[in-house]
């Protein structure tokens, strides 16, 4: 056998697709542009030749930030890392719908076969009270973070707990915690949602850990600290209109937003 | 290199004297192999609580590894500083491990064991990790199921409650627990969930949109780092009594790979240029299942977990005109009869099959394309077939199994895996190298240490499935918080430092230099360019074949590649503000000389072990052959200034309970 060097590797480079149906479309991009986060913001459309439709999104946002280097310009910021759907870094709001126009996906997994030759595609950043701007797409999402500080986990330090199985969960009851907990907490539900609310996200976890044996003892302590979080940090109030599980990534659903609902009022009633 | 004195533990000195009569104290301490852990906790010094409260320990990183050492150490009392450059610790790219966890539970009655557990990594690495590291990982690996259990980490369930177990490659036993194929997603939020309520308790402080930029040393020890605020731009210091560097691997030196874009190496390569040594750089691992290269433009290449190897069959076509039809577009894989498949993983190694370990299986897959046996429109890449699986289990059971991959592979390919083949091929995804640590993660630098990918130690040469985020987690929550007190237990008396000292100052200045300098070019071409550039030499030189031939050209293309970007790199925008190809540029300039580095590395170890493949070193059969007489050792390299070549130290690996065998996948 010989293991000789990767030279067809230089072959792939000139191929722009896995699919036969893709094919290079022009377009126009109508990109949201602010300085800073006090700053006011506008849109600049910039146009872009011969993309593939293989491309995914965020490598046509690369090939115009390449585009904008190259012609001195100022490059569009964004949010993005894993670039496979689960660090829940990237964030953008497209034609109108977060994570665009595709289902169950995140923006760094939508493609471009998703549009047509000469389309106009708007890009906004998360628009909420919650998530103020830092730059064009990026924005502030530390209020997540402060949510979960305030008490989305169980009490255990490191060492001293029992064995794995000594703890057993009926296989549906553990499904039903790991829909919950698939949440990638991107954002999308706050920015879709009309009300600004953070009701599906908070939901998510409450949800979680209110299912699990684990979860028990600092039940009711932290769906009122987590919500209390929420209402001071100037997210809305849930009006139950369903944008969020609509738009959520990962198909969180609203069932948990009744549950988190249940677990408040009943941990409220017994104050 | 250090030599602290401790009167309490009596440590073996693996001691070698090179050329260079350099020591390198890997602090193993004496007595059975399955001892050695327990005598070393038994023994070892530790802080008191009041004592904890007066030292500072900054962690870098926020992955399983930094934020499970954050979250331990604040809860111990310490006071901790943790540093991400994400704007959450929960984007850490941990989250993106999907597969599962390996530990040695034994659950499912069939044989496993603490020693089995440390014998097959061991192997897996191919006889280039250390033993006793590799036990201790192996001792700890079943406190992390109970941790995380506790933490409420959705772990996959039998339907009498228990956690159930899978299969992945290199191992006979099913050990691996698993959430669906988020595995990485679940621990890590176990990981952030700890951290955020030690947060919450002021146990630590989170500094999130910062980069650690350089690392501080005073007298000779590690007193902190300089870091970047990543929104305003503006350089900041912070001092500790100890540095934890967890920045995970370098894997994106080839520009394409499954590491998050953001994924660097920069942190323990400035490390590396203050003095500590990096092991094993050249031991970098390609993942046999990754959805395959298409384009130019490509940003980066997604992982199809191992887990898909339990249940899918890798085939390519038996017949060359069949495998050039398919190229063409004239043939679909489901056109290809039964007996015109070549399976050639269960035809090479009939007693692991499809599950051999990830270096393995690379090779093997490339070995077919090479041969002109590849289908896809570039013929870089084989078939990972789920139809035997659907007839056997059902489409449903594979569903619950496998569902969210073959929802991600369907985005991105266009293609239904359910009834059409997965096209998968290798592509670059973990690093062995790294920091060198000692038996307690501490660098060579004195109160540096480093934990997860970020360190080379408990790997060899080729990391098993699974047991990246064993490790990761292993480090934070049950070895690096008691290690470092024995390195705490003699600095209680050193107060808190000022960050005016001199020594700030002058890594800050050299910080600004830098960046000024790279400004200043003002050239023709963006960092992604180079960056591209990069990726190509490494990947056709330093990737899955490598040969004296070419890895000396390599080294001259890099050294060529360095003087362009250095003086034709164009960064729009300002220093002190925002500048996310400013960022880039300054990951970029540490990537290129990651990759000289591995490329000397490379060069030196001529011999095959593991994820490194020298083509000149092969069995008959196209398999990796050792030189255990020469190579029995790790390589450690210590910087030498910028013009200069780095100098190399070995360590060797003195095994002295179990015996170095060809590794054996076939019966």
């Amino acid at each position: 056998m010989n293991l000789s060097r990767d030279n067809n590797a230089i072959i792939s480079r000139n191929l722009k697709s896995y699919h036969p149906m893709d094919k290079n479309i022009n377009i126009n991009v109508k990109v949201w542009r602010q300085k800073g986060p006090k700053e006011k913001g506008h849109f600049e459309t910039y146009a872009l030749k011969d993309i593939s439709q293989g491309s995914s999104f965020l490598e046509m946002m690369d090939i115009l930030n390449e585009q904008l280097i190259n012609e001195g310009k100022d490059p569009v910021v964004f949010d993005h890392d894993c670039r496979e759907g689960i660090c829940g870094m990237c964030s953008l709001y497209i034609n109108g719908h977060p994570h665009g126009p595709d289902e169950d996906i995140t923006t760094c997994q939508l493609h471009m076969r998703k549009f047509n030759d000469g389309d106009t595609i708007t890009v906004e950043p998360w628009r909420s009270a919650g998530f103020p701007v830092i730059r064009d797409l990026m924005v502030d999402r530390s209020a997540f973070d402060k949510i979960i500080q305030a008490g989305g986990y169980v009490s255990v330090n490191t060492g001293g707990v029992p064995d794995g199985n000594a703890i057993p969960i009926p296989k549906h009851i553990a499904d039903e915690a790991m829909d919950a907990a698939a949440c990638i907490g991107c954002g999308a539900c706050v920015a879709t949602c009309k009300n600004g609310s953070a009701m599906l996200f908070v939901a998510a976890k409450v949800s979680q850990l209110a299912l699990l044996p684990q979860g028990q003892v600092e039940r009711a302590k932290r769906a009122k600290a987590m919500v209390a979080k929420m209402d001071e940090l100037g997210f809305g109030n849930c009006t139950n209109t369903g944008a969020c599980e609509q738009e959520c990534p990962k198909n969180i659903s609203i069932s948990h937003i009744a549950r988190l609902n249940r677990e408040y009022l009943k941990a409220k009633i017994k104050d | 290199m250090i030599n602290k004195e401790d009167e309490t533990v009596k440590v073996e000195n693996n001691t070698t004297m090179t050329d260079n009569t350099i020591k390198l104290d890997s602090k193993i301490p004496k007595g059975p192999l399955a001892e050695k852990w327990s005598n070393y906790k038994a023994t070892q010094k530790l802080v008191n609580p009041a004592n904890k409260r007066r030292l500072d320990i900054i962690v870098v990183g926020t992955g399983l590894a930094g934020a499970s050492a954050a979250a331990s150490l604040g809860e111990l009392g310490f006071n901790v500083l943790n540093f991400c450059i994400q704007d959450s610790p929960r984007r850490a790219h941990s989250i993106a491990a999907q597969g599962g966890i390996n530990a040695a539970k034994n659950y499912q009655n069939d044989g496993d064991s603490v020693y089995r557990l440390f014998y097959d990594t061991i192997k897996g690495g191919d006889y280039r990790a250390r033993e006793a590291n590799v036990y201790r990982l192996a001792e700890v690996s079943n406190n992390i199921i109970d941790q995380c259990v506790a933490q409420g980490v959705p772990f996959a369930r039998e339907y009498g409650g228990l956690l159930d177990n899978r299969s992945f490659g290199g191992a006979q036993v099913s050990r691996t627990f698993y959430a669906r194929g988020q595995t990485g997603q679940q621990l890590l939020l176990g990981a952030y969930s700890a951290l955020s309520r030690a947060v919450n308790k002021n146990q630590v402080k989170l500094y999130t949109r910062y980069e650690m930029v350089d690392l501080v040393i005073i007298d000779g020890r590690a007193r902190g780092i300089i870091a970047r605020n990543l929104v305003t731009g503006k350089l900041e210091r912070f001092a500790a009594h100890a540095v934890v560097i967890a920045t995970g691997g370098y894997g994106n030196t080839f520009f394409l790979s499954t590491n998050a874009m953001g994924s660097n190496g920069s942190a323990a390569w400035q490390c590396y240029k203050k003095g500590a040594y990096f092991a094993n750089p050249c031991m970098a691992q390609i993942h046999p299942t990754c959805i395959p290269v298409h384009g130019e433009f490509q940003s980066k290449l997604t992982l199809m977990s191992e887990s898909l190897r339990n249940d899918g069959r890798i085939w390519v076509p038996k017949k060359l005109e069949d495998a050039k039809a398919i190229r063409e577009g004239k043939l679909r894989p489901t056109d290809i009869k039964e007996e015109d498949r070549d399976y050639y993983l269960e035809r090479r190694y009939p007693a692991f099959g499809n599950l051999v370990p990830r270096d393995v299986a690379s090779r093997a897959a490339k070995e077919r394309c090479d041969a002109g046996y590849g289908v896809g429109t570039t013929g870089l890449a084989v078939y990972l077939d789920f139809a035997d699986a659907i007839k056997r289990l059902g489409k449903d059971v594979v569903e619950a199994r496998y569902g969210n991959l073959f929802q991600m592979y369907e985005k991105i390919v266009d293609d239904n895996p359910y009834e059409t083949p997965m096209m998968i091929y290798p592509a670059i995804h973990y690093t062995m190298g790294g920091l060198w640590v000692d038996y307690e993660l501490m660098t060579s630098i004195p109160g540096l240490f480093a934990i997860g990918e970020a360190n080379f130690s408990d790997h060899g040469a080729n990391r098993l499935g699974a047991s990246a985020l064993m490790q990761g987690l292993a480090d934070g929550y049950f070895v690096l918080p008691y290690t470092i007190q024995s390195y705490l237990s003699d600095q209680i008396r050193v107060p808190r430092f000022s960050t005016d000292s001199p020594e700030f100052e002058e890594a800050e200045k050299g910080v600004n230099a830098r960046m000024d300098r790279l400004m200043s070019i003002k050239g023709t071409h963006s960092v992604d360019y180079f960056h591209k550039k990069l990726g190509h030499i490494m990947w056709d030189f330093v990737g899955m074949a490598r040969e004296a031939e070419g890895l000396k050209k390599a080294i001259g293309s890099l050294k060529e590649l360095k003087r362009e970007f250095w003086s034709d790199v164009r960064i729009p925008g300002e220093k002190n503000s925002l500048n996310v190809e400013l960022e880039k540029a300054i990951r970029l300039a540490d990537f290129i000389e990651i990759g000289e580095l591995m490329a000397h590395d490379a060069l030196d170890r001529e011999e095959s072990c593991g994820g490194h493949f020298r083509v000149e070193h092969q069995t008959e059969e196209g398999e990796a052959l050792r030189h255990d007489d020469k190579f029995a050792y790790v390589s450690c390299w210590e910087y030498q200034g910028e013009e200069k070549d780095p100098v190399m130290y070995k360590e060797p690996l003195n095994y002295e309970f179990i015996e170095r065998q060809q590794r054996n996948y076939k019966s």
